[in-house]
């Protein structure tokens, strides 16, 4: 079958859905791919490049629409665009079915089927194909670019000879992909990153990208990531009035604030709000990251970087995946490539679209003339439920417990004394002093090997077997004791217990050594 | 030689012995160690020969059973693979017994004579114990021999009854015993021989696989019984203060073990591993396999690495491509280290034996308490060969068989690559939930040339 990408027609947008890299990964699942001339120009991919990949470049938009039988692009279809579409052709992009409930009514009418990019389920397996986090990833990163761009001092704190510079405080509301994408950024160049989050298991992920975890002090049974799918979910009233105060006690103090903050299917809370901006220096800087739902910051415009009366600068842009629109077509087209491959599980080139696949079907917004959004939840929970948490004992407990192992050890040490105690008097009272002699010797030797042996490294158990292997062939002494005796039957087997004994003793010890001369430091 | 002068030789052999066991309480030491073992062996020896009670002419007999036996356990020490070390102590083992029996009835044919009231009753209750110890240790060994060689199953044998065949045999034992005190006559002794011989076997073919080391060190302890009765039975003090520190040495050493599987000394020697509780708990997931060259780069990324030796590294020789990888490794900069579980192998500390013999350095080789909490800073765990001792199921399934025994909790570095010859279970037959986690990778086939791919992918 034939795939083909047209040039975006939103103005601005310098985004491609199709790279040579991924033409090439997508003429090995079979397909033929055509591109618009010049489609890739913005993110500098030449028509060249595309030719050289084996990509058919066609003159017109609407010459490609004809030609092909899946179309794959960035932003969600124009209205011309959804009248090129063919029936049963179908369409790859960022559809944002929810939003755009009137165009997907078109474009169902013309009998197409979507695949909308943005609705891929938030699952391990779709993690390939989830061109939002891509994207996100993105934004994140080129936010701080912004911020540095439009922030007149350093990120990183250094000493000079010029005077000392104090490193950058930078806070980013909402450690999501872009958020975590943006700590990562902010921290590489230098600056004391700060993030806040209401989900409160992130605060890992947080710390491990270098940033602090900005601690909100609230009691209150936090709502589960793995309900909402990894999304934050809408907070209650106490809790935004505390987060709010947070935020205010910060504002002073923070040089550059990023914003990332969203809610799924809502507007973008607001809550970086006018009074916080009027606390900030003059000369911060506020990156408003989700201004394309409203925006975080009371102040945004969307679009536009402005600049509050105190000299605060907020950038309201919305295009940041599309400013690096060669990192971002190779990622975006990757992801396409990938639900392409999920799409052709034969790999022969027919599209093969799965209605049973919860990935597939996730994303499909309409499918054989029917509207297909929205689609039934996943099966399988993006992140797995916590499971419940048995208390762990308390410090006393534990004391508590100590304390009783020690008595009960102590108290068992005492019966067994007790116990070896009147044993001995037993033996005492009926056995012969001879032998009593020998047994002193024999309980005294027990003792020692008990305290010598315990201090024996772990490592050197096996050669330890072998050195006492080698001294119980002592029991030689027996034989030899006994071979010079008369008689026919005990020479013999006086002679046998030497010999093997001897075997004991001499392959023990030289097994023991050869052992131990392996053992070497570094 | 006066006897003042041999029993002076003694003291200083049995000095030499305890110092010999007590300095191998540090590798370096330990070389210096068995000097002190083998002079105060050589002392004993030399003492008994020239003191009194051993006639002239025997030592003409003895110079070459000497040099006979000396030349045989020389040949055998430097021919064995150090792979091969549980079967030749278990062999060995063997020996201490059956000399104890020999020195036991030739004490019967020699008599009582000299001797009086209680003495007499307690030199036939040392004659009887003596052989009684020695035929135990002796077939025992044979078979534990036998398993660890491979020569016979190593599965548990179970046999209907065994725990009343067991107490028979003790029973029947004991009532030998008093008959032969009422002078019923030498058969006694014999028969009870071959009592003691059959409960020997029986008592170690009914115990199988993992529980093996403690096995071995369980005979280590009943061979220094034997010597230790021997010396009861002969008055002499060197050998029954010998026999108490290696019946001591082995009853720790089994103590560790049994600890290390958190059973009890009783369950090991009643033999078979316990069934389970309940039903086990469900697994979920698949378990992902992976390649040499996935593994290269995943080595190549990773800053810490940690390497679980098994049993499963020694069966496919694998322990020099384990070194050769180690060198590789540090020589990038990597922190490469070895963690060892107390029962990992057929011995006790058999792992470090054989990671030494490949020219690891000891002090990378730790064991289990020493890295435990270090796993969740470790980039990668691999696993070679092991399967018990780093399964979940021990801390996570109260219904599992091994529920409660410590183990490497490996599954909480950051990925788990396990190298393993198939999917099956291991020696205890228990499915290994950590094979399913998120985070392992199976690397199948044989360790050894699975090791030598990834030596060869490492850049």
């Amino acid at each position: 079958m034939r795939i083909g990408t047209p040039k975006e027609i939103f103005l601005g947008e310098n985004r491609v859905a199709m790279t040579p890299e991924s033409a090439l990964q997508m003429q090995k699942l079979g397909y033929e791919c055509f591109i618009e001339k010049g489609a890739g120009e913005a993110a500098r991919f030449s028509d060249k490049d595309y030719k050289n990949a084996g990509v058919k470049v066609l003159n017109s938009a609407a010459s490609l629409y004809k030609e092909v039988d899946i179309v794959a692009k960035v932003r969600p279809p124009e209205d011309i665009e959804i009248k090129r579409l063919k029936k049963g052709q179908t369409l790859i992009s960022f559809f944002y079915p929810g939003q755009n409930t009137t165009l997907l009514e078109a474009a169902n009418k013309k009998g197409a089927h979507i695949i909308a990019m943005d609705m891929v389920p938030r699952i391990s397996r779709a993690q390939k194909m989830d061109a939002l986090s891509s994207m996100a990833n993105i934004a994140g990163y080129r936010s701080v670019m912004e911020a540095g761009n439009n922030f007149g001092r350093f990120f990183t704190g250094q000493v000079t000879a010029a005077g000392k510079v104090p490193p950058a405080k930078v806070l980013i509301v909402g450690a999501g992909v872009a958020g975590l994408a943006a700590i990562g950024a902010a921290t590489s160049l230098g600056a004391m990153v700060y993030a806040f989050d209401v989900r409160p298991e992130v605060a890992e992920q947080i710390e491990s990208m270098g940033a602090e975890f900005v601690f909100l002090d609230f009691e209150q049974e936090q709502s589960d990531g793995a309900e909402t799918g990894g999304y934050a979910a809408p907070s209650s009233p106490e809790f935004r009035e505390k987060q709010l105060a947070k935020f205010r006690e910060l504002a002073p103090e923070m040089d550059i604030v990023i914003t990332t903050a969203l809610i799924p299917g809502r507007d973008a809370p607001k809550l970086w709000l006018e009074d916080m901006v009027s606390l900030q220096k003059p000369g911060s800087v506020v990156v408003d990251l989700a201004a394309e739902r409203g925006g975080n910051c009371d102040l945004t415009v969307m679009d536009k970087k402005i600049v509050s009366e105190n000299g605060v600068t907020i950038v309201g842009y919305t295009d940041f995946p599309s400013q690096m629109a060669a990192q971002s077509s190779t990622l975006y087209s990757t992801n396409i490539r990938h639900m392409m491959t999920d799409l052709t599980p034969d790999k022969d080139g027919k599209l093969k679209h799965d209605m049973k696949d919860d990935v597939i079907r996730g994303a499909t917004a309409s499918h054989k003339g029917k509207i297909t959004f929205p689609p039934p939840p996943p099966k399988i929970a993006a992140i797995a439920a916590k499971a419940p948490v048995a208390p762990e004992p308390s410090a006393e407990e534990l004391l508590a417990l100590e304390a009783l192992k020690l008595k009960k050890a102590g108290s068992q040490q005492t019966a067994l004394l007790v116990f070896g105690g009147l044993l001995m008097l037993l033996i005492g009272a009926y056995a012969p002093s001879s032998f009593m002699q020998h047994f002193i010797v024999f309980v005294l030797s027990c003792f020692i090997g008990f305290q010598v042996i315990w201090n024996v490294s772990h490592s050197l158990h096996t050669p330890l077997m072998a050195i006492t292997n080698a001294i119980s062939g002592i029991i030689i002494l027996g034989a030899l004791l006994q071979i010079g005796s008369s008689g026919f039957i005990i020479t013999i087997l006086a002679s046998i217990s030497v010999l093997i004994a001897m075997i004991n003793i001499v392959g023990g010890f030289m097994v023991t050594r050869r052992m131990l001369q392996m053992f070497q430091k570094s | 030689m006066g006897i003042g002068i041999v029993t002076a030789t003694y003291i200083a052999a049995s000095v030499l012995f305890i110092l010999a066991l007590g300095g191998l309480s540090n590798q370096e030491k330990a070389k210096r160690a068995v000097w002190y073992g083998i002079v105060g062996m050589a002392l004993a020896v030399v003492a008994t020969m020239f003191g009194p009670g051993v006639g002239g002419w025997s030592i003409i007999l003895l110079i070459p059973l000497l040099g006979v036996g000396a030349f045989i356990g020389m040949v055998v020490a430097q021919r064995v693979e150090m792979t091969e070390m549980p079967q030749l102590v278990a062999a060995l083992h063997s020996f201490v017994g059956l000399a104890a029996v020999f020195i036991g009835l030739n004490s019967d044919i020699l008599g009582t004579h000299g001797l009086v009231g209680a003495e007499i009753a307690i030199h036939e209750v040392e004659v009887f114990l003596g052989v009684f110890i020695g035929a135990i240790t002796f077939t025992g060994s044979i078979i534990a021999y036998g398993k660890l060689a491979g020569k016979i199953d190593g599965k548990a044998l179970v046999l209907p009854f065994r725990h009343l065949l067991n107490i028979a045999a003790i029973i029947f034992s004991l009532i030998l015993l008093l008959m032969y005190m009422n002078h019923s006559g030498s058969w006694t002794l014999y028969l009870m021989m071959i009592i003691a011989f059959a409960l020997g076997a029986h008592l170690v073919a009914a115990i199988g696989g993992a529980d093996m080391p403690v096995v071995v060190s369980m005979l280590n302890s009943y061979s220094g019984w034997a010597a230790a009765a021997t010396g009861f039975l002969l008055g002499n003090d060197l050998l029954i203060v010998t026999g108490a520190l290696v019946g001591s040495s082995g009853a720790i050493l089994s103590y560790i073990m049994c600890k290390a599987m958190n059973r009890s000394f009783i369950s090991v020697i009643l033999g078979g591993f316990g069934g389970s509780k309940g039903p086990a708990m469900e697994i979920d997931g698949e378990m992902i396999a992976t390649d040499v060259n996935t593994v290269a780069a995943q080595l190549n990324d990773a800053k810490s690495i940690v390497i679980i030796p098994g049993y499963g590294m020694a069966v496919a020789q694998a322990q020099q491509s384990v070194s050769e990888l180690t060198r590789r490794l540090r020589d990038k900069g990597k922190n490469v280290r070895f963690a060892i579980h107390p029962v990992a192998g057929r011995l006790p500390g058999h792992m470090n034996v054989l990671l030494a013999e490949a020219k690891v350095p000891y002090d990378i080789v730790l064991e289990m308490d020493e890295i435990n909490d270090d796993f969740p800073e470790t980039d990668i765990a691999i696993v070679i060969g092991s399967n018990d001792i780093v399964n979940p199921a021990a801390q996570e399934d109260p219904n599992s068989p091994i529920a409660g025994m410590p183990v490497l909790e490996c599954w909480k570095a950051k990925s788990v690559i396990v190298s393993k010859r198939g999917q099956g279970t291991g020696y205890s037959g228990i499915e290994n939930p950590l094979f399913f986690k998120e985070n392992t990778r199976m690397l199948y086939g044989d360790a050894k040339a699975s090791l030598d791919q990834i030596l060869q992918s490492l850049s």
